[in-house]
This record gives structure tokens, C-alpha cells and sequence, in this order.
């Protein structure tokens, strides 16, 4: 059994099949990239995972523990934490008072939420930015303090919603230099990514998805060079144009 | 959770235990209206203003801990006095299962669900006679007589004493917790917080407080009627002097709530001969000019107001 085993999970939004009979297993310690086309279910998928949007069908199982059915909080407790495609800062509160409300999820003491959140503003490169409300900061910094705020509760897999999107090519590598180092804590990564430049630097397997349902998988020099996914992504025309 | 010295709460303070012996009745009295606003305004920004939770029904809680302290006195003839026990102890009973149910719905559905909440509680003590004498309401023997400065005294302390629990717990996990869930409620669930169960943390000590000073009404007014404790006039108050002062800062709903009574008992005493209750339109203005322009209150907008005196055009602070 996998780390984290997704199993035949289905999500309908009315008529609308946004998540169609997928399933993957994660292994601990790997970064897995997740692509596909706007609107193929990508962030969905990641809302089942934590019980935003309940699962229609299928079952989802963390170290052996079933979460199809607890609640958000919870699965967050259990040590999967998660950031946002569109960024929800905690808006009127610092840098460092967001990653402070993450970072009480293991501890009760003021004290020890605010050296865990410093560590980690530290760890993130947030520093110089950790006074300033949530509201005021450019667009990398508030990905990178989503980022923040979710490790300072101490998760074991981490999923990252479009961490590059908007970002410009510097950000972009100091972006990925970050998801290393979370690699490297031992954290387990699972991204969403349309940029990417970004998934295939940094991950170790992707799954492409179209329509909510898989339609390939493999190392990220295999995904480039797959005529499925570039058909998906750009047209049959360009499969016969390479 | 600014970092405030400490300088001007024990000035504030000292004159707050000093000043009242010197004045006269009328003014005393004025002083425990204005106390007992503090304690209230200060319960409901606790939930209304640091989680969020705007509710327009928490005259329930007033009302609750005023029959909590008078029911004691009309059933089994115990001393109202009491009530600073059970009052607050009641309105949190009843607050519990409120908050289970209302909590589920957010944003202007959870306002008016508190709304039809404390209504129905209105309605429920106008009509059940046998418990709570109904319309013709509670008659107590005050225990100070005509003496005011006791009581002062007495709801000096309970203002004390709410600023002080609200204070504790936003320096807590608690704080943290409660302006997360406000700030955004699907980030905080994300971060682990479990929102309704923190909503309910809020609620607890916000029905306690605004429940002691029903509990402390009833003993200093010597006669409550469910229509006198339960209107929505009350709720408004509350809501109003948070606004006023800013809501989710520490100061500013005792300030917002020293000027509402002030000044309602000023239009009162000069224009209230000429025109009746006009002083809840000129509120009604001033609340909408504050909105306009001070949308997070006079605490909140500190440097606004700061930089209209002076004169100066504002600061902004860029982004790299």
C-alpha cells in the first residue's frame, strides 16, 4: 500500500464529472507533479483530498488511515497540509501572525507558535516581509507564506496548488529551490502545476489528467515527449507535426 | 493584539476608582451606564469583532442573565446578588446549543438567524407567566437603596474584568484562532483549525460577559420586563459602540461605548424636550459617516484620524 492511495475517487458537480475514477499512489519522499489543461479537475482533486468537496465515490487512505470522511481540520492534523491556487491569506494579520496560526496546531504556547513561525519564516526567506500584513505583499511572497503557514504545522505531505503560476522565471526558481528543501526535510510533495519549467526541474513522477480522468504517467521526460499529453495540451495536429 | 503601554490604562484606571465618590448621583449613574456598555461592547466584539461572528441577537444574553438573577429572587426568594452567578451561567446554557445550530451558516444568514434567536427568547418570556412573570415583569428591593456608588463600584469591576478576559485570551492560541476563522474561514479549516468548535470558544465568554451585565441590571435597575431586556435596540447598542470604536481592537469598544452613552445622555438631557428620542437619528448618521470613512473605527483608523490634524497625505508602503 502507498503513502498516500488515492482509490477510484469520483467528483460531480451536478452533471459535470470534474474528477473522473482516478487513482494514484504517492510514495513517501517523492515530489509527484499533477499537469493537465485548465479545468481537467487538478484542484479538485486536491479539494477531495481534504474534504473541501466530498468525495462522491471512492477512497482516499494516508498512512494506512482512511480520510474520505473526516473533516478538513482533521486530515490537516493528521499531517497533510495544503496552499491555495488562489491565495487565502489571512488578509489583516502579519507575515508572521499567519504562519503563528499554522504553527498552532502543535503546540498551545504563544511562545513556542512564534520561534516555530520565525524558523520557518526564516526557512521560506520571508524575513525582511514577516511584519507586514498578509494583504500588502506581492503575489511570490504570498504563495511562498501559504507555503510557510502550512509547514509550520509540521505536515508530512504537503500539497501545493499552482506554487508557480503568476510567478515571473526568477521567482520561479526560487520557488523551486523551496519545494527542494521541503523534499529535503522529508516532506512528501504533491504539486499542481501548469508552468512547466517548474514540474519537470523538481518532480520526481507526473500524472497528466484531462476531463478528470488519467490519461498518462510517467517521468517528466516521458510526459514531454507523450502524444497523448501534447495532444491535450495543444492539438492532435502538433502529434503529427513532431 | 497591538503592544500598548501600560501608562494610560492605570491613568484611566486610577481616575475610574477616584473620580466617582466626588460627583453627584445623576453623574454616578451616567458612570454605571457607561461601565456596564464597556463590559457589553467589550463581550460582543470578543465574537463579533475579533471572530467575526457579527450577531445581531445578543440581547438574548443581556436579557438571560437579567432573568437568571431575577427568577432566583421571584421563584425561590434568593438574593438577586446571586444572579452574578447564575445569570451569566444561564445565557451561556442556552448560548451553547444557539452556537451549535447557528454556526453552520455564515455571513448575513448566521446575523439573522441570531436576530430571530433572541426574538423568539423575547417572546417565549412575554408569554411563559409561571416562569418568568411575564409582562408585568420582576420587582426587586434594591439593596443600596438610593446609594449609586456601590453599584459603580460593582460594574467597575465587571468591566474590568471582561477587558481583562478578552485580553488573555487574544494573547492566546485563542486570539490567533479567532481572527483567523474571521479573517478566512476554508484557510483556517485548512490550517487545522476546526472553525465551529473556536466559534463556540468565542461565544462562551462573549454570553458570559453580556449575561453578567444583565445579571448586574437587574440588581441595579430593580425591575426588568422581557421587553426593556430583550429588544433589539440592545443588540444595536452593542454593535453600534463597537463600530464606533473599531471593532476586533482591544480599546475600541470600550471607547465607542463611553461616547454612545455620553453622548445619547447629552442629546437626551438638551434636545430631548424639543424632539423626543432624535438621538438615535443623529447615531444613525454619525454610524453611517463612520462607515464611510472610518470603516475600522476610531481605534482601528488611529493614524487616519492622526494624519486629518495634521494635515499630511498618506504613507503608502510599497511593495519591494
Amino acid at each position: 500500500m502507498a503513502y498516500l492511495d488515492i482509490n477510484h475517487v469520483v467528483r460531480k458537480f451536478g452533471g459535470l464529472v470534474a474528477v473522473n475514477d482516478i487513482t494514484v499512489g504517492l510514495e513517501q519522499g517523492e515530489i509527484f507533479g499533477l499537469i493537465g489543461p485548465n479545468g481537467s479537475g487538478k484542484t479538485t482533486l486536491f479539494n477531495t483530498i481534504n474534504n473541501y468537496y466530498p468525495a462522491n465515490s471512492g477512497e482516499i487512505i494516508f498512512k494506512g488511515i482512511p480520510i474520505t470522511r473526516m473533516s478538513t481540520h482533521e486530515i490537516c492534523r493528521l499531517g497533510i497540509g495544503r496552499t491555495f491556487q488562489v491565495v487565502k491569506p489571512l488578509k489583516r494579520m502579519t507575515v508572521l501572525e499567519n504562519v503563528m496560526a499554522g504553527a498552532f496546531l502543535r503546540t498551545n504556547s504563544a511562545t513556542k507558535a512564534r520561534d516555530k513561525a520565525l524558523e520557518i519564516v526564516d526557512f521560506c526567506e520571508l524575513m525582511q516581509r514577516k511584519d507586514m500584513p498578509a494583504k500588502s505583499l506581492p503575489i511570490a511572497d504570498k504563495k511562498r507564506m501559504e507555503i510557510a503557514r502550512s509547514l509550520a504545522g509540521d505536515p508530512e505531505l504537503i500539497l501545493l496548488d499552482e506554487t508557480a503560476a503568476g510567478l515571473n522565471l526568477k521567482e520561479i526558481d526560487a520557488a523551486m529551490v523551496i519545494v527542494k528543501k521541503i523534499r529535503d526535510k522529508g516532506i512528501t510533495c504533491f504539486v499542481v502545476e501548469h508552468v512547466m519549467k517548474f514540474l519537470m526541474g523538481i518532480s520526481d513522477r507526473v500524472m497528466c489528467i484531462n476531463f478528470g480522468a488519467e490519461i498518462a504517467r510517467g517521468t517528466p521526460k516521458e510526459m514531454s515527449r507523450h502524444p497523448e499529453v501534447i495532444k491535450a495540451y495543444l492539438g492532435e495536429e502538433y502529434v503529427k507535426g513532431k | 493584539m497591538a503592544k500598548k503601554s501600560w501608562f494610560l490604562p492605570a491613568i484611566l484606571g486610577i481616575v475610574a476608582i477616584a473620580l466617582p465618590p466626588f460627583l453627584g448621583g445623576y453623574f454616578q449613574h451616567i458612570l454605571i451606564l457607561v461601565m456596564m456598555w464597556v463590559a457589553m461592547a467589550t463581550g460582543w466584539n470578543l465574537l463579533g469583532g475579533y471572530c467575526g461572528q457579527a450577531s445581531l441577537g445578543s440581547a438574548a444574553f443581556f436579557g438571560l442573565g437579567a432573568y437568571g438573577a431575577g427568577m432566583l429572587y421571584l421563584h425561590w426568594g434568593i438574593s438577586p446578588w446571586w444572579g452574578v452567578i447564575a445569570g451569566p451561567l444561564l445565557a451561556i446554557v442556552v448560548a451553547i446549543p444557539i452556537g451549535l445550530v447557528t454556526f453552520r451558516l455564515r455571513g448575513g444568514y448566521f446575523v439573522l438567524s441570531m436576530l430571530a434567536v433572541c426574538e423568539t427568547i423575547r417572546i417565549i418570556f412575554l408569554n411563559w407567566v409561571e416562569m418568568s412573570a411575564g409582562p408585568l415583569g420582576i420587582v426587586i428591593e434594591r439593596t443600596w437603596g438610593m446609594e449609586k456608588l456601590p453599584y459603580y463600584y460593582m460594574v467597575l469591576a465587571i468591566a474590568a474584568l471582561s477587558l481583562y478576559v478578552v485580553y488573555r485570551l487574544m494573547k492566546s492560541k485563542f486570539g490567533y484562532y479567532f481572527v483567523s476563522i474571521r479573517e478566512d474561514q476554508d484557510a483556517a479549516e485548512g490550517l487545522g483549525i476546526p472553525s465551529t468548535k473556536y466559534k463556540m470558544y468565542a461565544l462562551i465568554p462573549c454570553a458570559g460577559i453580556i449575561g453578567l451585565a444583565g445579571a448586574f441590571y437587574m440588581n441595579y435597575m430593580a425591575f426588568i420586563e422581557p421587553n426593556t431586556v430583550f429588544p433589539l435596540i440592545i443588540s444595536a447598542t452593542m454593535i453600534l459602540s463597537v463600530m464606533l470604536g473599531g471593532p476586533g481592537t482591544f480599546w475600541g469598544p470600550a471607547l465607542g461605548a463611553t461616547i454612545f452613552v455620553l453622548l445619547s445622555e447629552l442629546l437626551r438631557a438638551f434636545a430631548g424636550p424639543v424632539i423626543g428620542t432624535i438621538h438615535y437619528l443623529i447615531f444613525a448618521l454619525i454610524l453611517v459617516l463612520v462607515i464611510m470613512f472610518l470603516p475600522n473605527g476610531i481605534a482601528g483608523e488611529g493614524d487616519k484620524i492622526k494624519r486629518l490634524f495634521r494635515g499630511k497625505k498618506p504613507v503608502y508602503v510599497g511593495g519591494e
